[in-house]
């Protein structure tokens, strides 16, 4: 049996190790508060410079010398349309990758090296993704500083990040119901479509929202193609009212994008521009939540019926 | 049992006979020359240590190991009565697990429906007119002893059955392609004793309908369910023949030490 002094001691050590569990998690709130606080403030400063220019009228004009007309009309058409092709090319590309390197891929040297070199293109400078597609889509292909030139350039940028997703998605179905498939005598194809896909949506769709999300804020490689800063008309009608209805012509035009009307803003000399700026920032920022939002919300619906 | 006519009637009574079977993952001799036979609408158990290479030997029957690269077959499972070497390089393994189905170790129900389940395999074989689709479902659900339970409920998830309901939707899934050979990965081994007896009363139902593989690591399920047991150990069939000789007078010492329980 311990006698009366040991226990005292014991009581002293216990008391000396928690001051430490209570400088740490001081410490803890402190770095917590710093990182929130400071979007927080960012946010508010942004909330109240910009929030009295948030009105129909600024999402209905174009550009302007004059400050109190100017509006965001052709910047959130732009960012539409570039999300539209960045989406259009990423997403098929980006999940044939993914699957590709999951289920079919042979497991070698050749294939690791492309799998270690997915996951590095992540890290790769935006700004880098910008050259390449001046050099490749602009140049090379001839499309021009267009908004398929730009799509194509945050698809790209994004690819990895859609690749990435889908193989974490289709690796974490678990092994036996991938042999159930097979044990009945699916092919490759069958396990992939009937299966590892429709279980694997709701973490595919995510990563392919938190990429989006990235590259509708993403500034450097828009500028780097040649985006416009100043534009005071929109791009061709995608619908047309004669035969064949739908039309192209947009891909190939003169376009900007909401960061890049913010950085134009920004640079003006003129209070006025800044609170301007605020704005769009605002509609900017709102705009990339709404997309996460929407990739908790679909994450959760979609895992529901699935449990393990 | 009445085995001494029907063995002398050899290959008809035979479903499948392994000749000189080795298998290697890597290089790793997994399976060393097995040499058995699997009897036309009886029950086959295969027992032995953890580590023995019994469900390496059943999956090499509907050749799961293809999935994985590696992985190197020699030797031949013959199929009756086309006489097939179901190992050979130019069956297509897809071919082999349309013939011979599998249960596995823990239920694996799809994420779909009941029916959804029991119907896929006959999907997978290109079947799409509902009626064939809604009999077969009902058909291998009732010889699974799960009709009853499910069939007011057969679009609901899978998931929602119980753990021993989840694994005769497994074999009703299995069943639903009339299979020539079923195979069984211990297929209680996740289950309460309740369904588990439940489990092992419908295998021995199902004898009168298919051929049955079946690997456990208990040995009194092997005794209670199976015609013919075979005692495997590291790698080697040591031991194949009636379960009742198996069971009460083995020949080979190492078995008769497992099935004491000295050792295992």
């Amino acid at each position: 049996m311990k006698n009366v002094n040991d226990i005292e001691e014991i009581r002293k050590i216990i008391s000396l190790h928690k001051r430490w569990d209570f400088i740490f998690m001081i410490a803890g709130v402190l770095a917590l508060m710093i990182a929130v606080l400071t979007f927080m403030a960012l946010f508010a400063h942004m909330l109240i410079d910009g929030m009295p220019r948030l009105n129909w009228e600024f999402f209905t004009s174009f550009p302007s010398r004059r400050a109190e007309s100017a509006g965001i009309l052709s910047a959130w058409v732009g960012t539409t349309l570039v999300m539209l092709v960045t989406a259009m090319a990423a997403v098929p590309l980006g999940i044939g990758a993914g699957v590709y390197l999951e289920e079919y891929a042979p497991k070698n040297l050749f294939t690791e090296i492309i799998e270690i070199n997915v996951t590095n293109l992540a890290g790769v400078p935006s700004i880098i993704y910008g050259l390449l597609a001046l050099g490749l889509f602009v140049y090379q292909l001839g499309f021009g500083q267009s908004i398929l030139a730009a799509g194509l350039a945050l698809a790209l940028l994004i690819l990895p990040v859609v690749i990435v997703a889908t193989r974490e998605a289709i690796r974490a179905i678990p092994v036996s119901i991938r042999e159930g498939a097979y044990a009945l005598g699916a092919t490759k194809w069958q396990t992939v479509s009937d299966h590892l896909l429709p279980y694997s949506s709701a973490g595919i769709l995510t990563g392919i929202i938190i990429g989006l999300a990235r590259a509708i804020g993403e500034t450097a490689p828009i500028i780097t193609i040649g985006a416009l800063t100043f534009i005071a008309f929109l791009p061709p009608s995608p619908i047309k009212q004669e035969f064949p209805y739908v039309s192209f012509e947009w891909l190939t035009a003169p376009f900007t994008v909401m960061p890049i009307q913010m950085f134009n803003w920004v640079s003006r000399p003129e209070e006025a521009f800044q609170l301007n700026a605020a704005a769009a920032g605002l509609v900017l920022v709102v705009m990339t939540l709404t997309m996460n939002g929407l990739a908790i919300y679909l994450r959760y619906r979609m895992r529901k019926n699935i449990k393990w | 049992m009445q085995n001494n006519t029907e063995q002398s009637e050899n290959a008809a009574a035979y479903k499948s006979e392994v000749r000189n079977l080795n298998f290697y993952y890597g290089e790793f001799n997994a399976l060393k020359s097995i040499d058995m036979v699997l009897h036309d609408k009886k029950i086959t158990a295969l027992i032995g240590p953890s580590g023995c290479g019994k469900s390496t030997f059943l999956r090499c029957f509907n050749r799961m190991h293809d999935l994985y690269s590696g992985n190197r077959y020699e030797g031949e499972i013959i199929l009756h009565p086309d006489d097939v070497n179901i190992l050979a390089a130019n069956v297509d393994p897809i071919e082999v697990r349309m013939r011979i189905s599998m249960v596995f170790q823990k239920p694996n129900p799809f994420p779909k429906s009941i029916y959804e389940n029991v119907a896929y395999g006959l999907r997978v074989r290109g079947i799409k007119q509902r009626a064939i689709l809604d009999e077969k479902v009902e058909s291998a659900l009732r010889n699974s002893a799960l009709w009853d339970e499910v069939k007011d409920r057969l679009h609901d998830l899978a998931f929602n059955l119980s753990g021993g309901q989840q694994q005769r939707l497994c074999i009703a899934r299995a069943l639903a392609t009339d299979p020539e050979i079923l195979l069984f990965d211990e297929p209680t081994s996740a289950l309460d004793p309740i369904a588990t007896a439940s489990i092992e009363e419908l295998i021995t139902d199902l004898k009168s309908k298919v051929t049955i593989l079946i690997v456990t690591h208990n040995m009194q399920q092997a005794a209670r369910v199976s015609d013919y047991t075979a005692y495997m150990y590291l790698g080697e069939l040591i031991e194949f023949n009636v379960t009742d000789t198996i069971f009460i007078k083995p020949k080979n010492k190492q078995t008769e030490d497992y099935i004491t329980g000295r050792f295992g």
